[in-house]
């Protein structure tokens, strides 16, 4: 039995937002999987929920009319990486989602969650950055588009209103048409682990696949938020593609990380293989692209 | 004040209801009001898979499954695979023949997995079944003889053994 105060079940979600306005104390509960277990470990004992986990409008990845690819917020990580759509346009989310706990985690877990729960490491967080994606909230108001840079806060803090639920995340055709992308999570095991730190880069080459045209680099656990390795991106815009240029790039991202001490891995670690992680995304990321190193 | 829901689902093909409290977990629900055992409580937060069960086909960690979720699910537990007449269905037989089990605490949870994967009739890799089993802790085999059993099984319900 769960320590929970009230529960309150959503059938809407218009109902979601009026349920959020009448009991503002009420934690929002998709899977559960982080939010349940926090409960159970005391964390959030006798707090008040709100599941949305029912509301089945919010699963599923559709592709809008201007090629936006639109993925409900309650899709489970299985279902994200088993989906056809991303599979063709987006196939690092999918693989990065795979990475997530064990297969029962990947079934409750959802994407939406794993972003709103504003922590670093989640998997998801790294390659959404890394694909520029927006956040749609649905409040009292209407919906609002946030982009994901700036929907993340501080740690554990996101932009979710107090008449607001997160309702999908969108990945805008700009950002993935003509892209490649890979992800490393760097943990101790295999399965069931949080990540001590994650890489996730995108790049787009030049039709003769000799230079890059454009590159993402976004990491997990290397500040307190998920992050973008600006200076070292501005390094490998439009530059022809050598192992050189490959090791500037990933040495650069030095500048853009924060990475702290902590239990899991000390700064110095998470530095070297910040740099290391960059260094072998890009690599793959430029032979997915159909460029040689 | 306890807060009490109905809910009605199917478990393993059959259509039940139950009032149930809202703060009960699924595991909570499956071993006290419909008495299955098989479905243990080992961790409760979702790491080690004893309390595994397949919901609409999908396995899920039954321990961070709100009861009141199931609602219109059809849920399968270890007590499904019993024959008619009692008989071990094959995997139950591979774990029972490969020495698989050791405590037993673990196998209920483990089995599950392995039928979900069976179902699939696709033929895994070595390295694919480790990571389709990840969900699964067993403190006494040390896995080897788990992974045999699944792969053994795979292999002859595919013709191959």
């Amino acid at each position: 039995m769960y320590d929970i105060k009230e529960l309150f079940e959503a059938t809407s979600v218009q109902n979601a937002v009026e349920l959020r306005l009448a009991h503002p104390q009420a934690l929002i509960l998709a899977g559960g999987s982080d939010i349940l277990i926090q409960m159970r470990e005391g964390r959030l004992a006798g707090r008040e929920l709100l599941s949305i986990y029912g509301l089945d409008e919010l699963r599923g990845v559709t592709l809008e009319e201007d090629g936006t690819i639109r993925i409900g917020s309650l899709t489970s990580f299985t279902h994200v990486t088993q989906d056809p759509i991303v599979q063709k346009y987006i196939n690092v989310l999918g693989q990065a989602v795979d990475m997530i706990g064990g297969p029962q985690i990947r079934n409750i877990g959802t994407i939406g969650g794993n972003t709103c729960n504003g922590v670093t490491s989640a998997d998801s967080a790294s390659t959404l950055f890394a694909w520029d994606a927006m956040i749609e909230l649905t409040g009292n108001e209407g919906t609002r588009r946030v982009p994901i840079s700036e929907f993340y806060i501080k740690a554990g803090v996101v932009d979710v209103r107090s008449d607001e639920l997160q309702t999908a995340i969108l990945i805008p055709k700009e950002s993935y048409e003509g892209y490649q992308g890979h992800y490393i999570k760097y943990a101790m095991r295999n399965a069931m682990d949080i990540a001590t730190s994650g890489c996730s880069v995108n790049v787009k080459l030049s039709e003769d696949k000799k230079t890059i045209e454009d590159v993402r680099i976004a990491y997990g656990v290397q500040g307190p938020t998920p992050l973008r390795a600006v200076v070292a991106e501005g390094l490998g815009r439009k530059k022809e593609i050598s192992l050189d240029l490959i090791k500037q790039i990933s040495e650069a991202v030095i500048e853009d990380i924060k990475p702290r001490d902590s239990w899991r891995a000390s700064k110095a670690l998470r530095q070297h293989i910040a740099v290391e992680m960059a260094h072998r995304c890009l690599i793959e990321a430029i032979k997915l692209s159909g460029g040689e190193v | 004040m306890a807060q009490y829901k109905l809910v009605k689902c199917t478990i393993n093909g059959k259509e039940t209801e139950t009032m149930v409290d809202v703060r009960a977990s699924l595991t909570d629900m499956l071993r006290n009001d419909y008495r299955l055992t098989s479905v243990k409580k080992g961790c409760e937060v979702g790491e080690c898979g004893a309390c595994n069960v397949i919901i609409d086909g999908e396995c899920f960690n039954s321990c961070i499954y709100l009861a009141i979720w199931a609602e219109g699910k059809k849920i399968q537990t270890l007590e499904s695979l019993l024959g008619p007449g009692g008989e071990l269905a094959d995997i139950q037989q591979a774990f029972i023949d490969e020495a698989a089990v050791q405590c037993g605490f673990c196998t209920p949870g483990f089995i599950m997995t392995a039928v979900q994967l069976l179902e699939t009739r696709k033929e895994y890799t070595r390295e694919e079944l480790r990571k389709h089993l990840a969900g699964n802790l067993c403190r006494c085999t040390g896995y080897e003889n788990i992974l045999n059993a699944v792969e053994k099984t795979m292999l002859r319900r595919l013709g191959k053994l």
